[in-house]
């Protein structure tokens, strides 16, 4: 799949920051909406179904965790990038265990964002092509 | 000094209040002192106790039984004295009741009687008849004293009122001891006579001989004013004035103990006539009496000093025992205490450091997407004159961003390793992976780093990057502690099951009180260059691993750090 044609979420209650790595990867052809909190995120998740979410894990309202569990839960095909401010492991490998498909650290690299959002996607398409194992690692 | 009274009082004081106050090794004396004190005392009092009542106890048994013996001795001679005295006036009596006056008046017959008395009787001298006038009208006997008047003679006086008389000893006209016994007879008709017998004192001496005294002691007769009645060993010659005052007046025989005139110290037992003004008095020294007492006491002093050298070495022992293992347990308590303590600062400064790591990275990644953005949009634009400069500054802000994450992810691996990963590794390769990042300064300062790796050390199960963080705070703080020249060695080898690493300096070392605080978060020598959390992370890792980290160090001579870490992973890490 071509870079344009990924439908990328990002969500985090920085809004400078989840704005301008939105207007980045834009730059770099890759459409890219944003949402500030929980709710809205699962409102554009379930709207546009997008192939990769950007989720940070600390977020006021509903917690990027539970975010998670829900999206896994209605939209299992979606590949969820976990972010987190203190590089947590047990933030991480609890998200990991409720599917998310890696975790990043912030300050991102956007390279690095960009490789690992490219093998979610990859990974999403096999994954759907293997029926009942939708929603394994 | 600590009074008894007062450890009686308290008796546990010292092992509360006082002890958490005092510097340790003058609180352990302290309390040391105490408790020997304490147990000494309460198995001294009691053993004091016994043996002052054992001793009183013995001396009065031992008292009465020297003093009995010599009281039913005294009965007996006085007895004897009383039936000798008796026997003879007896028999006076009977012979001036069975002849009449002018029968004894008889020169002849008297000679008959007297004869018979004598063979029957021992001790009779003579025996006289003396008329209502005094006058000795017969005798038969050793002396010419027919016809001698005694009328002004007490005696007869005496035997007048009394109707008979038994007199003391006394000297009379035949120059040598003897005792009268005279009987007066009354006839029919009204006329008195008056028959009177002489006895020998040997008689008394015999009896005296027969009570079988020691050498040293005395036994003798004495008459109502103290005058000798016989001869005594150590008190005066018969007649003579005794050279010690009377006792009280008792018929019982009794014992008193007294200071005789020659200074020693004895039992006097006495008893007195009733029928007679005769005392009899029976001495003996207290010394030889005694004498088995004394041993009896030696025996019992030494059981004592026995006791109380076996108690004081007890209590020693004991004390020594009971203080070691306070000391054992307090230091435990105390590892224990300071381990908690640690655990406790090192979460607190981790749930800190985790915080502020957090609100920093967020900030830091707008300034890490605004600047990046900044580069994006500048990629794009054409060239115009200042575009090189801004170019160069935004690289230097992503620069400095890429710094600060460097920071927060450090203080992020404090609290908690990112990402804690098992794996097989060589302990070898990674001592000298990280000393070659350290190898420019090394070199710089002339900083002698060897490493000697055993070639047989085995792999090991373990997190690679956090042994990599230990291994980089100890070598920094070698070349830290080592001056410019100095050595630094690391060493690992394997230990039964373990695999031990030492990282030895020679440079400045550490004093006690710095050893005690080297792995307490924020304790820095480093005088503002350190944060004083190396050691402090690098034990928490080592603990987290299931191994363990030690430190030796002298002043002057150096510091080695000691690591053993297990060849397996010992337990699941948080």
């Amino acid at each position: 799949m071509n870079a344009k044609d990924w439908k990328i979420l990002l969500v985090d209650d920085e809004r400078e920051f989840i704005t301008t790595l939105a207007e980045r990867l834009e730059l770099r052809g890759i459409p890219a909406r944003v949402a500030f909190d929980g709710e809205s995120a699962l409102e554009a998740i379930a709207a546009e179904e997008p192939h990769v979410v950007v989720l940070d894990v600390l977020m006021p309202g509903i917690k990027g965790l539970e975010v998670l569990e829900r999206v896994k839960r209605t939209n299992p095909l979606v590949q969820v990038l976990l972010l987190t401010g203190h590089g947590s492991t047990r933030d991480g490998i609890e998200g990991m265990r409720l599917g998310a498909y890696d975790y990043m650290m912030k300050p991102l690299n956007i390279d690095t964002l960009i490789e690992k959002m490219e093998s979610a996607i990859d990974y999403a398409k096999k994954a759907a092509t293997l029926p009942g194992k939708s929603d394994g690692q | 000094m600590i009074r008894l009274a007062d450890i009686i009082k308290h008796p546990l004081r010292g092992l509360q209040s006082d002890v958490d106050e005092a510097e340790s090794p003058v609180r352990y004396a302290l309390l040391r002192r105490k408790i020997f004190a304490l147990m000494a005392a309460a198995t001294l009092i009691p053993l004091l106790a016994m043996a002052v009542l054992n001793y009183y106890e013995h001396q009065s048994t031992m008292a009465r039984e020297i003093q009995n013996p010599l009281r039913v001795l005294v009965n007996k001679a006085k007895s004897s004295f009383e039936l000798f005295l008796t026997e003879r006036s007896s028999t006076v009596s009977l012979i001036a009741s069975a002849y009449t006056y002018p029968e004894l008046a008889d020169e002849q017959k008297l000679g008959r009687i007297f004869s018979v008395m004598k063979k029957e009787f021992k001790g009779f001298v003579d025996l006289g008849l003396i008329d209502e006038n005094g006058t000795q009208v017969n005798y038969v006997g050793p002396y010419s004293l027919k016809g001698k008047n005694y009328a002004e003679q007490r005696w007869f006086q005496e035997v007048r009122i009394k109707g008979k008389y038994v007199s003391d000893v006394f000297m009379g006209f035949r120059k040598f001891p003897h005792v009268i016994i005279a009987v007066q007879h009354m006839t029919e008709d009204g006329r008195t006579w008056i028959l009177r017998a002489t006895l020998d004192t040997h008689q008394f001496e015999r009896i005296i001989a027969s009570m079988s005294l020691e050498p040293d002691a005395d036994a003798f007769l004495v008459n109502g004013q103290g005058i000798m009645q016989t001869s005594s060993n150590n008190y005066g010659k018969v007649l003579e004035k005794m050279s010690f005052a009377l006792p009280p007046q008792t018929y019982e025989p009794a014992v008193l103990t007294m200071v005789d005139p020659l200074g020693r110290d004895v039992y006097m037992s006495y008893a007195y006539f009733p029928d007679a003004d005769f005392v009899l008095m029976a001495v003996k020294p207290r010394g030889s009496v005694l004498k088995s007492w004394y041993t009896v006491r030696g025996d019992l002093l030494f059981i004592f000093a026995l006791g109380v050298v076996a108690v004081f070495v007890a209590a020693y022992r004991v004390t020594d025992v009971l203080i070691g293992r306070m000391k054992e347990s307090e230091e435990r308590r105390e590892m224990a205490l300071r381990q908690v303590e640690h655990s406790q600062k090192l979460s607190s400064i981790g749930r800190l450091a985790a915080g502020v790591a957090h609100e920093i990275n967020n900030p830091l990644a707008i300034i890490n997407e605004k600047a990046g953005l900044m580069k994006d949009i500048m990629d794009r634009e054409a060239a115009f004159p200042a575009k090189t400069k801004i170019d160069a500054q935004v690289e230097s802000i992503l620069r400095a961003v890429e710094r600060c994450r460097g920071i927060t992810h450090r203080m992020l691996g404090f609290a908690r390793r990112m990402d804690v990963s098992i794996e097989d590794l060589d302990v070898g390769e990674i001592i000298k992976e990280t000393a070659g990042f350290l190898s420019n300064e090394a070199m710089h300062r002339k900083v002698d780093v060897r490493l000697e790796i055993d070639p047989e050390l085995p792999r090991i199960n373990s997190d690679r990057s956090q042994l990599q963080q230990v291994f980089l705070n100890l070598f920094n703080n070698a070349l830290a502690a080592v001056a410019d020249g100095g050595r630094i060695m690391a060493m690992a080898r394997a230990v039964d099951d373990n695999v031990e690493i030492l990282v030895r300096d020679n440079g400045c070392g550490m004093s006690d009180e710095t050893l005690k605080h080297i792995f307490e978060p924020f304790f820095t020598t480093k005088k503002g260059k350190g944060t004083g959390l190396g050691l402090s992370i690098t034990y928490g890792i080592i603990k987290r691993l299931g191994g363990d980290i030690a430190v030796e160090s002298e002043q002057g001579v150096g510091t080695t750090l000691i690591i053993t870490l297990p060849k397996g992973q010992r337990e699941a890490l948080a």
